[in-house]
């Protein structure tokens, strides 16, 4: 009985104390909410785990970050989420599950994101590769993927003899119009005369018509395959035409070990225990971020011992530019498809240009 | 145009075909009979991920291909004591039958991802063009024409094929003559799974010999709708799957080429246009409607 009432009384005194301290919680920084002895992160994921692309990348960082902060975090992910009216059920019913912290990681699920970010002020959101956030709650983060397109576009330039590549796109959105014109840029630097035809799927992941779609860009005379979709179908049709190819999202070499020459890798894991971290200790903040070589977040693997040296040095010289901070793929002059100058000699496109491109520069076929 | 690209042009619109076909096969002998199984995706998945698993642990793909047959037939048994002994509503345990599909296979796929297999390709592997085309494909390409025409032959010429569509079209009337219902129904029911299993290891040993979840990524519901678009004939269904086939290929040839000839998003839902339009067509021709069997997902309860 005495013990009852010992922790009634208990209670009463931190209510109490909640109660006044509270007012003064608000008049702070309403952002940095204080911190937490435990954090639940959830995960949306646009395709499944096992896509050995994309969200295989994301949840490879999701399991990363969950290890390294052990029981400080506890991580759900749904995967295979719709775009579109869907995700903003399952983002919603994350969120009220007792989510602390969204991840969004595919572009559309930015509107949703935004959406339920409004109607739930007190949990963080983060969304993955958009341009537009709620106010207070919802940072953005992306990867500077198109700088190892400039990477993976030296070799295809130096290597390819038909000067043909075969481009498979999922959707017309920046961030593949970027990824096709830096690959293309990197290219043409190597071989002036160097054309990319892209074919747009209209999917993130199809396996049977990725691998059509490679098929018919094999037989219409490319001789290198590169993607913006999330399955090893691609490459795998290369490595049967004799072509080369480079993985997409995780290291494909298994798939096509004579085609694959390298693959862009993204390291998700340091931002989402970063940011996981940032709860925990109260300091997050929302943000957008756009991290790239500089940062580690975008890592080539390791290049097909069959490439030639001098095509190794000079995609090594890419990267190793790039991480130094000397080198952008994005630097004038560089024309459009119409052959008109678009950015002059010298200059660079602007990071909130290039979040909006809906050009192609000359040489894409598309 | 080259022979080269005609021939790989026909040759992919086959490829893209095939599997359409053979699934579509068994949900027709399937829907002859009177019932609806709109699972075929979730079979085709466990087929692709068992004749995967299979192959990849034996080396030997045939093996996988029995194997995916096996497993579809085995998990449309599970539909068929549901449907068929519970009488379970067919269109809902079907819904069920694609979701479960489509978890298990992930599930039981999850140490298979990241793999590669050896294909079931050709048998001999030709330089000629034209021998290619002909006598060069994928066993299962072949296969699957020589299933067209038994499903065929079975339906219009054999007795049993006379009995499966009359337990189709009046269950009660088949039992009355003394025919046993729910065992030609199992059988068929049976012979679908098996089907969509096989037309799933298409995928995982054929067209890109690898196991990833959602391989099939929604071809399952396009071969169901190619049956209705058939009108539940198989000669028409071979045609459907192969024009099906060759406007996808002929699709992204062209974007290949550098011009587009449709929206991407026009062709995602042409198959479902089609089999709008089909029936409409069919409706509007003749005054016995769609030639869809009468007791098409009416459980059958036995009167005795």
């Amino acid at each position: 009985m005495f013990d009852l009432k010992r922790s009634r009384l208990l209670a009463a005194a931190a209510f109490t104390a909640a109660a006044l301290s509270s007012p003064i919680a608000l008049a702070q920084d309403g952002a940095a909410s204080g911190g937490k002895d435990k954090v639940k992160a959830a995960f949306v994921y646009v395709g499944p785990v096992g896509d050995f692309g994309w969200t295989y990348a994301h949840d490879q960082a999701r399991q990363c970050m969950a290890e390294k902060l052990g029981d400080r975090v506890e991580t759900t992910f749904v995967e295979s989420v719709p775009e579109g009216p869907d995700a903003e059920r399952v983002i919603r019913q994350l969120a009220q599950d007792g989510a602390d912290i969204v991840f969004a990681t595919s572009f559309g699920f930015m509107n949703p994101t935004i959406k339920v970010a409004r109607q739930f002020p007190d949990v963080k959101f983060e969304h993955a590769t958009g341009y537009q956030a709620a106010p207070g709650n919802m940072s953005l983060y992306n990867a500077r993927f198109y700088q190892g397109r400039a990477v993976l576009g030296t070799i295809a330039g130096m290597m390819s003899e038909s000067g043909k590549a075969g481009y498979i796109a999922s959707f017309p959105i920046p961030e593949v119009v970027m990824g096709i014109n830096a690959f293309t840029l990197a290219a043409r630097k190597v071989n002036p005369d160097f054309e990319t035809q892209v074919v747009w799927v209209n999917s993130w992941y199809d396996p049977a018509k990725e691998a059509d779609a490679a098929n018919a860009l094999l037989s219409q005379g490319a001789d290198v395959i590169t993607q913006h979709t999330d399955s090893p179908a691609p490459i795998q049709a290369a490595q049967k035409a004799g072509a080369i190819a480079f993985g997409q999202a995780s290291d494909m070499t298994s798939f096509a070990p004579e085609a694959h020459m390298t693959a862009i890798i993204d390291e998700w894991c340091p931002y989402y225990v970063k940011r996981v971290e940032a709860v925990l200790d109260g300091s997050w903040e929302p943000q957008n971020v756009w991290l790239g070589m500089e940062d580690g977040e975008v890592v080539m693997s390791p290049f097909n011992e069959a490439m030639p040296e001098d095509v190794k040095a000079a995609a090594q010289k890419v990267y190793d530019d790039t991480k130094a901070g000397n080198y952008d793929i994005f630097t004038g002059p560089i024309t459009d498809q119409a052959g008109e100058v678009r950015i002059p000699e010298g200059e660079e496109i602007p990071d909130e240009d290039l979040l909006k491109m809906d050009w192609y520069v000359e040489g894409v076929k598309s | 145009m080259s022979l080269d690209l005609v021939v790989a042009i026909l040759m992919a619109a086959a490829g893209a075909a095939t599997p359409l076909l053979i699934a579509a096969l068994g949900e027709l002998v399937v829907e002859k009979s009177g019932v609806l199984n709109l699972g075929v995706e979730g079979m085709m998945l466990i087929g692709a991920v068992a004749g995967f698993a299979v192959s990849y642990t034996t080396g030997v793909p045939a093996l996988g291909a029995v194997a995916a047959l096996l497993a579809g037939a085995l998990v449309s048994l599970v539909f068929a004591l549901l449907t068929l002994s519970l009488m379970a509503n067919q269109v809902a345990t079907g819904l069920a039958l694609a979701i479960f599909g489509t978890g298990v296979s992930a599930l039981a796929g999850a140490p298979f991802v990241g793999i590669t297999t050896t294909t079931l390709g050709p048998l001999v592997a030709f330089d000629d063009p034209i021998l290619r085309l002909l006598f060069g494909q994928s066993p299962l390409v072949y296969l699957a024409l020589l299933l067209t025409l038994a499903v065929w032959w079975f339906l219009k010429h054999s007795r049993q094929g006379l009995i499966l569509r009359a337990v189709g079209e009046s269950s009660d009337a088949a039992h009355a003559i003394g025919y046993p219902v729910l065992k030609i129904r199992y059988l068929a029911v049976l012979f679908g799974g098996a089907m969509a299993g096989l037309a799933g290891s298409y995928y995982s040993l054929v067209l890109t010999p690898m196991w990833a979840e959602r391989l099939t990524a929604g071809r399952g519901w396009i071969a169901i709708a190619l049956v209705v678009f058939a009108s539940w004939k198989p000669g028409r269904l071979l045609l459907g799957a192969y024009l099906f086939g060759f406007v996808i290929t002929m699709e992204l040839q062209a974007k290949a080429a550098g011009f587009a000839l449709f929206a991407p998003e026009f062709l995602s839902a042409l198959p479902y246009l089609a089999t709008i339009v089909v029936l409409a067509v069919i409706s509007l021709g003749r005054r016995n409607a769609t030639h869809a069997p009468a007791c098409l997902g009416k459980p059958f309860r036995p009167a005795v």
